[in-house]
Formats: C-alpha cells, structure tokens, sequence
C-alpha cells in the first residue's frame, strides 16, 4: 500500500514529523517499508510562461526565451529543451534559486544573457524525464512557487502490509489507525446523498450469500466520458501507484484508495436484461479487462447478464461491457464478495488485481452504499450526468460477533499487568464496541474488522497499542529442567568435528541435484522429482550425498586447489512406497595427496586404505568392517558395503573411471556415504582391571591365495582362544619374491595375556597351532617358512 | 721430593694433551701403569732406609693420588666434550614445520548453529528435527494456514510428485514434536528450508532454526527475555538492541517481527510470537491451560552478521579458501 503523506494528512494530521509518523505506523504493525519524496530538495523555482521562444545567434541547439514569471517583468533565458514553445507554462528557477547541487546565478550562454533555469522534471528530483521542459498544467497559477503549485512538499509512503490487516488497504483506514495509536482525532470523509435525477435501473439478483452477500447499484446518465481529471486527483493517484487513465475509471481507483472500496463501472447501454450473480458453472469462457480469457470455474463468482457471464466477481470486470470513451451511461456497482469466494482465485488463473487483493482479505460490508455515493458525488462532479436510485440488494453481513476479553488472560499471555480501564481504553481508540462482564468485557469488532475473531486476535490489540516496546523482557523463569544427555549417544556435530580434525572440511549443498546425477551416480531410474524447478539442472531431490561432493571437487580443481578433502551432512530422499524416507546421510571425499605437500613425508596419492582410516575413526570405539560389493558409482575392484556391528551403513570406494570424464575430473577421489543414524550411537562405557600376569608377543606369517579377504582370516583367528588373546593385528602384507605368483603372506601380532596365572610356553604354543589349524582348514593358509 | 712434583706436573700437562680417551689411557699408563713413572718410584721405595721408607710412601701416594685426580677430572673433561659434540650434531632445524595432515572445519553455519545450540541448551532448549519434505497439513493448515489463505502466497512452495511439498519453513516441526510429546515442551529445530526464489540476496535453499516453548505460564515478555537473551550471548555484544514489533503470522497471536541493531539502522533477524490457540488445539493441547512462543530465526543472516559475511551465495558456492577461514 502506497500513498501520499499529505492526502493522509487531511484525514488525520498528529503532530509528528514524517520520520516519527513512519516510526509508529511500523511499531503498530504497518511496517513503512520506504518514505520518498515526490520532489528534490528545490528552492526559489516558480511557474513560469513563456511568451516568445528566439533563436539563440551563436548557437543552433539553445534558445532564447522570455518568460513571464509574475512580477510584471519578461525575463530572458536561455534554453536547450527542444520543446520550449511560447505559451507553455513551465518551472522556472529564478537567480539565486537551489536546485540539487547547484545554485542558479546570472549567466552569458554563448554571449547571451540568461536570468534563470527553465527545468526539466528530472532537474528537480521528480521524475526521470529529462527529455524537455516539465510543462504544466493550463491552470497552473503563474508565479507561484512551483512546490505549492504542484503540493511537492509530500512523501510517498510504501507500508508492507500483512494479510491480516485489510481494512488499511484505504488511506482512510491508516487514518483511523494513525488516530488510534497517536491519539489524534481524525476527519471522517464527509459523503453527501447525491439527489436522485433519473428513473433508469439495473435489474439485479443474488443467488448465494457466500457467493456474493451484497451488491448495490446505480445507474449514472449523461456522463461526459472525455472529461478531464483534475489534478488533484492525479496527483493522489499517482503517488499511489496508479495512472491516471480517464475521470470514469480514476473515480472508482480513487474510492478504492481512499475507502478501500473496489468498485466496478459497467457500460449501461451494453447490459443485456438482468444482472445474476451466481457461481461459475465451470465451463463458460469470459474474456476480462485485461484482454485474458479464463474459464468461469465452479468455486468462482460469476457476474452474469443475458448475454453470459461478464465479470469475475471481485477480481475483474469483463471485456464486453466495459467502459470506453464512447460510454455515456455507466451502471456502477459497490459490492461485498466473501474473502471465502475470493481467496486464491487471482492466484490459480495466475491474475492480480486490486480488487482481488482487497476482497480476499476483507472489505467491509457495511460500507457498500457510502463507496457507492462517494462515486456518484465523484463522477458527478468531473463528468457530469444525472444519477438513478441506488438498489441495495442484501443476503446479510458476515457476523461480528461479540467476544469475551478477560483482562486477567491477556496479562497473562503478555507477561503483563494491565489495568482493565487501560484496556478498555485500547479498544475505545480502535472504536471497537464493549461492554463490561464482571471483571471481563465482551467486545464487538468493527464491520471493517476482519481479522478479530477470538480472544487473542483482541489480545493482540492490546499489545500493539499498549506498544511491544512497552512490554518488558523477562529474563527465562519456569522449572529448570536439566536437558537428557545420553551417554550411548552423540551429536552430529560431534562426528563433524571428528572429520574435521582429521583435515576434512565441511559443504553444504543443495539438496535438489541434475537427475544425471541420480541416474549415474546414485543407480535411481526414477527420482523424486520437483513439480516446479527453480532450474533444470535441480530438478529432483538427492537420494545420495555423492554428486554435491563431485560437484564441489571439480569446482575447486576449477578453483586452482590441489587436494580436496570434504564433507556433508544432510537429508537424501528416498522412495519407499508412496511415501519417501529421509534419512540424513554423511558423505567424505579426498583427492589429491594424502597429506598436504610437506618437507618431511614424502608425497603420495590418497588411497582406499586413507579413507577407510578415517571412518575407523569415525566410528570407534566399535569396529568397522568393509566387504567387497558393487556401487553404481564406484570402481568395481575398489568399492565395499560399511559394516558396523553387523549393520550395513554405507559405500566406500574409488570412484568408477567411466565417470571421470563426465563429472570432468582429472583423477578418480576416494568417497564414502554412510547412513548417519548408525554413527551417533555409542557403547556403554565401563571398564575392568587389567591382567596382572605378563603379555607373551608371537607374530605369524602366513601364506595364501591372493583371494582370501584378509578380514576373513582375521576374524576366524580372533575367534580361537579370545579368552587369552587380548590383540590380533595384521602389521604386513607381502607379495612378490619368496612367494610364488597369486600368493601373498600376512604378517599378523599376536598378543596373549592370562587373567590367572603367566603364560607357559606350551600355552602359547597351543594357542598358536589352534589358529594354524584354523588358518589352514578355512583358508588354505601355511606358515611362511624361511628360506 | 721435586722428582715427584715434577711427575704429577708432567702427568696433569700431559693428560691435559690428550685429545681423546686413547690417548689418555696410553699417558695413564706411562704414570700409573705396571712399568709407569709412580710404579718405578713405588718398586724403589725398598731401596730406601726403613725410617725414610714411611714418609717417602706418603709422599709418593700422595702424587699417586693427586695424578689420578688429574686422569678422572680429564676423563670426565673428555666424556663432557663428547657428548656436547654429539649433541651439537644431533641439532634439529627446530624452526621446520611439523609433519602430517592439516585441519579441517565446519562450515561457517554449522559452526554458527553449534553455537546457537548451545546458548540455547543452557537455557533449557533441546533439539528437533522434522522431515524437508512435507506434507501441506504439517506445513500449512495445521499451521492454521488453510488453502487459500493469503499468507500462503507470501511463501513460494517448491512442489514435489504425489502432493507434497519442500517445508519452507521450519514451523511443522512444532507440529509433529507436539503430537509426539505432551506439554511443557521447550525446542529448537534447526534445518534446511526451500522457498523458489534466487538471487544476490536470496537461495532457494536456506536454514531456519524453530523455537518452541510451552508451559502454562510462557508469555510474550518471555519471549522477549529469551530471545534478546539469546541475541546479546551469540554476538558477545551487551549493547545490542532488539526491537519487537507487530507483524502477522497464521500461526501465531500476538506476532512480532524481532529485529535487531548495533546502533545503526534496524535488520529484521526472525519472526515470532505467542502460538495461536488453534495450533495448540491441532494437536491436542488445551490453550486455555498451555501457552507459550515460538519463533523462526534465519541462520544465513544471523551468520552474516555474526562473521562479517557480505553476500549470503558464499554459503553455497563452497569454495574451500573462503570456508578454511573459518577453521
């Protein structure tokens, strides 16, 4: 809602400046979003006539003019504008005039001499027009200081209004509200009963109050449909927002500003028969104002006549019976449409309009003849014509019932303690109507009032008058709960700031992904798609971390970084059935050297192993298990399900050559994505004394086939004897001379320790040949003898 | 007697010559050895008249004494000597810099939200989650938002298949944590959120955090004192101001916009208010017994203001020398 200040003012003018104005318009809940004056900060300029227009004797593009500027004196001046033409009226800045960074002096142009500036509007900070002289309305006083002439000293206000708040969709309704919360009374707009000049009427008939509960009409003959609009009117129309397009349709945009009533003028002589209100039947085709042509749809309103439907009940007036500068005769119509019927229908045929605007979100039902009248006094006045009877056609205004305040409930949602007088003062200013209860009051809400409906919508009132500055802080009071703090479970932030230590830095990315990306990389024939995209290349929900990880990889390889190591947090999305999981997902990334390039360790590649290290670490104190298994997205000979306590978790892996290219990288990283849920739990922790009796140490060497998992056989060795064996660990894996070819040898510790007593050789020993006979029955597996 | 003192001079000059301990064992037993200078004075000693022989043994032990003397302090001389010039070799360049990998971090708005959390843990505030992808209900009418309500077009909704929706918000969460868990209850719910809309000042993916707190006495001057609480800590700034003001929200009453100033000019931080009686009635909760707030911060622009970052599309371009600085 935009307007100007000085029209605001003449319905209410409290006795602050227009910052302070502004100030407690946004405190009450009308947020002032700009305040922008309609002119440059300009002085000493006056209208001005020009009475002769020269040509300049040394210069082909200036001219030499000499204008009137009411002292009785032609000035000389000369002028560049290429439309300076005699009879014009003009701004003119007198010698000694300020106009924005410049101050006007007597000045020879080429040898000849000019008193003054004749300006353009973008000279004086009014509009961007800088193609010719500003020309002036005929009746522009000449000599008269051109901001009184033109009312410049005013700002355009802009208030980013809430949906709630409809009633100050009118500068009538912000004057009640800047009277109410600066207690200043205010001028009600005085709206006199035009005299009924003619018989003609407009047969009219409703159907369904929750189409349509009101509609009052007028026909208005002999309108002169060319009158001029004057220019007050334009001016308040423009620094509304609104063009002045002819005195007829200024009328009804002007009302609509003034007392938020939309109104609607119709071509009387192109009305066939009865005027039927009713809702779409779903199939008829109307064409509106705007040259659209929509389908009626069975939840709008139609505005009907014999000839069809010609209007969208509260959103826009037909093409067929719309006003022309032909129209002589105009039926007028002041409606009241339910916010129900109205709300959304712009929207879903992808159509806004003012009047849509104002009837979803309530305009009010009683002020249906007063906006009429206001019109008729209006169009009278500028075009003429004699006005017919007003037909008020009524199904019922909606119910404003009365609601119960209990002051003693709205201190207590505020943290207040009110007196009840203060609040009934409050509701006094808004004008709501009350009435005492005991200690309560039972409060009627204004028709204009669509927003207050139960208690707290009064609650709220109270607030905002009272002032939300004016309600205290209180510091956080109430039982101190302690918050649970689970020790078997952690936050994730716990586990990112595991990977951060280990040099891992975190991205976030977005979650709507290229569906090439599902396809290749996540194996998803069909992902989730979005109805409406922002982009098509984020047109599907992710159902994997990885392609964001990729993407952030070969934007910083782009960027002139080396090694990369990253990570994500975040949702994937996931078919399952007819609804989707959604479970958060942490994925890791390393390319480029495994260690930042440094004097002391010579460089090598990032490697399986590398990463592997890294979610051991993860997801220690359990252990984690990686076993062979194909990844859409991931080399077949270097990729593995996680497993963690015997539940799968995730992927790791090199990623698949086949897709360097695609993703444009130079070399295939290292990545894993594991299911975060898995990763937060903890074991319990306790603990018990350490054995007393001394550790014995063996190592083994064993040879093999090549294709023997190594975590096989350490599993099946940690199984022999775990009662004294307290670490099994593989230290070295040897393949090549010494061994014949598809064989490799695992040199692996041993660790051996009693709770009860020390260790005998032959203790050990036994151990020893138990996990031989297990290493060679299982796998084939025979201790590596020198030679 | 000058015989003997002249011995215990030579020796002291000449173990003082030995450079190493070879040497000085060699010049040791030139002294003190089987056919040494002191052992041919000792053999002599019978030589001398039995009155003579005492004293002559004393003086001669005396040298003895005072030549070993000599060899220990030289012998020790020599060890010091070694050791400092083994220490010298092993000298380090001390000022190389240490070995192995480096140290990542957390993005600039997890470390923010860590943050947040734990401001708002010690005032009693556990965390929630709730699903991105919603349903209209949970994000809407339950909200006390139903179809065609005007505040609706204040959110551009990203749609997916089957109906739903990406939460543009995180208010459902205060929905589905309220029909899982009886009053009082005191979050926040941090996470993504989507609105189609992008450019220099918006991102069609953002992060909000939820707050809920009810219990049968929560009022707006609570909601005032927690937030501005929570404001003054995150910045460290005890000269922050916070300004409520009136604002329109479905799914509360009163609803305020909080915003927030370091002296100049005013920037709207989150949205908020008392929870409207029809979103405590949704999921079962009796509004004339409970009450409380709720308030939906946005955590780019709070981390915005917190680490001087100019433009809200650094967050998601992920460029690592602009995410190490905050390591």
């Amino acid at each position: 809602m935009q307007f100007s200040e000085q029209w605001l003012r003449t319905l209410v003018d409290p006795p602050l400046d227009t910052p302070a104005l502004a100030h407690a318009l946004t405190m009450a809940g009308l947020e002032v979003e700009t305040v922008r004056p309609v002119a440059g900060a300009f002085a000493g300029v006056v209208v001005a006539r020009i009475l002769e227009v020269a040509p300049h004797p040394n210069a082909d593009r200036l001219r030499v003019c000499r204008v009137e500027v009411g002292t009785g004196e032609a000035l000389q001046i000369v002028c560049g504008a290429p439309n300076a033409a005699a009879g014009l009226l003009v701004p003119c800045a007198t010698l000694g005039a300020q106009l924005p960074g410049l101050t006007i002096g007597k000045v020879a142009m080429r040898g000849v001499e000019s008193f003054g500036m004749l300006c353009s509007a973008r000279e004086l900070g009014i509009s961007e027009d800088a193609s010719g002289l500003l020309v002036l309305p005929a009746e522009t006083p000449v000599g008269k200081d051109l901001r009184d002439a033109l009312g410049l000293d005013d700002q355009i206000l802009t208030i980013k209004l809430t949906p709630n708040r409809a009633d100050c969709l009118g500068v009538r309704g912000i004057a009640r509200e800047v009277a109410a919360i600066t207690q200043t009374p205010w001028t009600p707009i005085a709206i006199a009963a035009a005299a009924v000049a003619d018989e003609a009427r407009q047969p009219v008939r409703l159907t369904d109050p929750l189409a349509c509960a009101r509609f009052a009409g007028r026909v208005i003959r002999g309108v002169n449909p060319r009158a001029p609009t004057p220019e007050w009117m334009k001016r308040r129309l423009e620094r509304s927002g609104q063009r002045s397009i002819s005195a007829l349709v200024d009328v009804t945009n002007y009302v609509m500003l003034e007392l938020n009533r939309p109104l609607h003028a119709y071509d009387y002589a192109k009305l066939q028969g009865e005027i039927l209100v009713r809702w779409g039947d779903g199939t008829e085709q109307l064409e509106l104002l705007n040259g659209q042509t929509v389908t009626v749809a069975q939840d709008m309103v139609a505005i009907t006549d014999d000839s069809g439907p010609i209007g969208l009940g509260g959103v826009m007036g037909g093409a067929s019976t719309a006003c022309s500068d032909a129209t002589t005769e105009v039926f007028l119509e002041s409606a009241f449409f339910p916010p129900e019927a109205i709300a959304g229908r712009g929207r879903r045929l992808n159509l806004g309009s003012d009047a849509a605007h104002r009837f979803e979100r309530g305009v009010d039902y009683a002020g249906a003849v007063e906006g009429l009248e206001r019109a008729t006094e209006l169009v009278l006045a500028l075009c003429g014509g004699s006005a017919g009877p007003i037909e008020d056609h009524q199904l019922g205004a909606p119910p404003r019932a009365p609601v119960l305040v209990r002051p003693a409930r709205v201190n207590r949602i505020l943290g207040l303690q009110l007196a009840p007088s203060a609040m009934a003062d409050i509701f006094q200013r808004l004008g709501f109507a009350l009435e005492s209860v005991g200690d309560d009051f039972r409060v009627t809400p204004p028709s204009y009032r669509f927003d207050l409906n139960i208690e707290e919508d009064f609650i709220e009132e109270v607030a905002r008058l009272h002032g939300f500055e004016n309600i205290p802080a209180e510091p956080a009071q109430g039982a101190q709960r302690a918050l649970p703090l689970a020790e078997t479970e952690r936050p994730p932030a716990r586990l990112k700031r595991l990977l951060a230590a280990r040099d891992y830095q975190e991205v976030i990315t977005y979650a709507f992904v290229p569906d090439e990306w599902e396809h290749t990389l996540a194996g998803v024939a069909k992902p989730i798609a979005l109805l409406n995209p922002i982009a098509s290349q984020m047109n599907v929900m992710r159902s994997s971390l990885l392609g964001g990880l990729l993407d952030c990889l070969r934007q910083n390889l782009n960027r002139k970084q080396e090694r990369v190591r990253i990570f994500e947090q975040g949702r994937c999305f996931l078919r399952q059935g007819e609804a989707f999981a959604q479970p958060q997902r942490l994925a890791v990334l390393a390319y480029g050297s495994e260690a930042p390039l440094q004097w002391g360790t010579p460089a090598r590649r990032v490697d399986f192993y590398d990463l592997k290290g890294d979610l051991e670490a993860l997801v220690w104190p359990r252990r984690l298990i990686t076993v062979a298994a194909v990844h859409p997205a991931l080399h077949p000979g270097r990729s593995a399900k996680v497993l963690v306590d015997g539940l799968e978790i995730g992927h790791l892996g090199e990623l698949h050559p086949q897709w360097l290219q695609r993703y444009e990288l130079p070399g295939a990283p290292i990545v894993a994505e594991l299911d975060l849920e898995p990763l937060l739990a903890l074991p319990a922790p306790g603990g018990t004394p350490p054995s007393r009796f001394p550790t014995v140490r063996r190592d083994l060497a064993l040879v093999m086939d090549e294709a023997v998992p190594g975590e096989a056989l350490l599993a099946a060795l940690r199984k022999v004897r775990p009662d004294v064996v307290s670490e099994l660990g593989l230290f070295d894996v040897y393949r090549g001379q010494g061994l014949p070819s598809g064989k490799k040898s695992l040199a692996i510790l041993v660790l051996m320790q009693d709770t009860q007593k020390t260790m005998t050789d032959q203790d050990v020993d036994a151990v020893i040949e138990e996990m031989l006979g297990v290493a060679a029955k299982q796998f084939n597996a025979k201790l590596r003898t020198q030679d | 007697m000058q015989e003997l003192e002249q011995l215990v001079n030579a020796a002291g000059a000449e173990f003082a010559a030995c450079d190493d301990s070879a040497a000085l064992e060699n010049a040791k037993a030139r002294y003190l050895g089987k056919s040494g200078s002191l052992t041919e004075q000792l053999k002599n000693l019978g030589k001398l008249a039995a009155a003579e022989r005492a004293a002559a043994g004393a003086r001669i032990n005396e040298a003895k004494s005072a030549i070993e003397a000599a060899l220990t302090a030289r012998r020790e001389a020599l060890s010091q000597a070694r050791l400092a010039a083994q220490l010298a070799a092993e000298a380090l360049d001390v000022t190389l810099p240490g070995r192995g990998l480096g140290t990542g971090g957390l993005h600039p708005l997890s470390r923010a939200l860590e943050r947040l959390t734990a401001i708002f843990a010690s005032m009693g505030f556990s965390v929630a989650e709730g699903p991105e992808i919603e349903d209209d209900f949970h994000n809407f009418t339950a909200l006390n938002t139903p179809e065609n309500h005007p505040a609706r077009s204040m959110h551009d909704t990203f749609y997916v298949e089957g109906g739903r929706l990406l939460r543009t918000h995180t208010s459902p969460v205060q929905i589905r944590f309220m029909e899982e868990h009886a009053p009082p209850v005191k979050i926040i719910a941090p996470g993504r959120v989507y609105r189609v809309d992008s450019d220099a000042t918006h991102s069609p993916m953002f992060h909000q955090i939820e707050g809920l707190w009810i219990d049968r006495e929560v009022s707006f001057a609570d909601l005032k004192g927690v937030v501005s609480e929570f404001l003054r800590k995150f910045f460290e700034r005890d000269d922050l101001q916070v300004r409520f003001r009136p604002s329109f929200f479905p799914f509360t009453e009163p609803s305020a916009e909080i915003d927030m100033s370091f002296g100049d000019g005013w920037l709207e931080i989150a949205g908020s208010g008392q929870v409207h009686p029809n979103v405590l009635k949704q999921v079962g909760i009796d509004p004339q017994v409970w009450q409380g707030f709720a308030f939906g911060m946005g955590l780019e622009r709070i981390a915005m203001l917190r680490y001087g970052i100019s433009d809200l599309r650094l967050f998601f371009e992920n460029d690592l020398r602009f995410l190490r600085q905050f390591n």
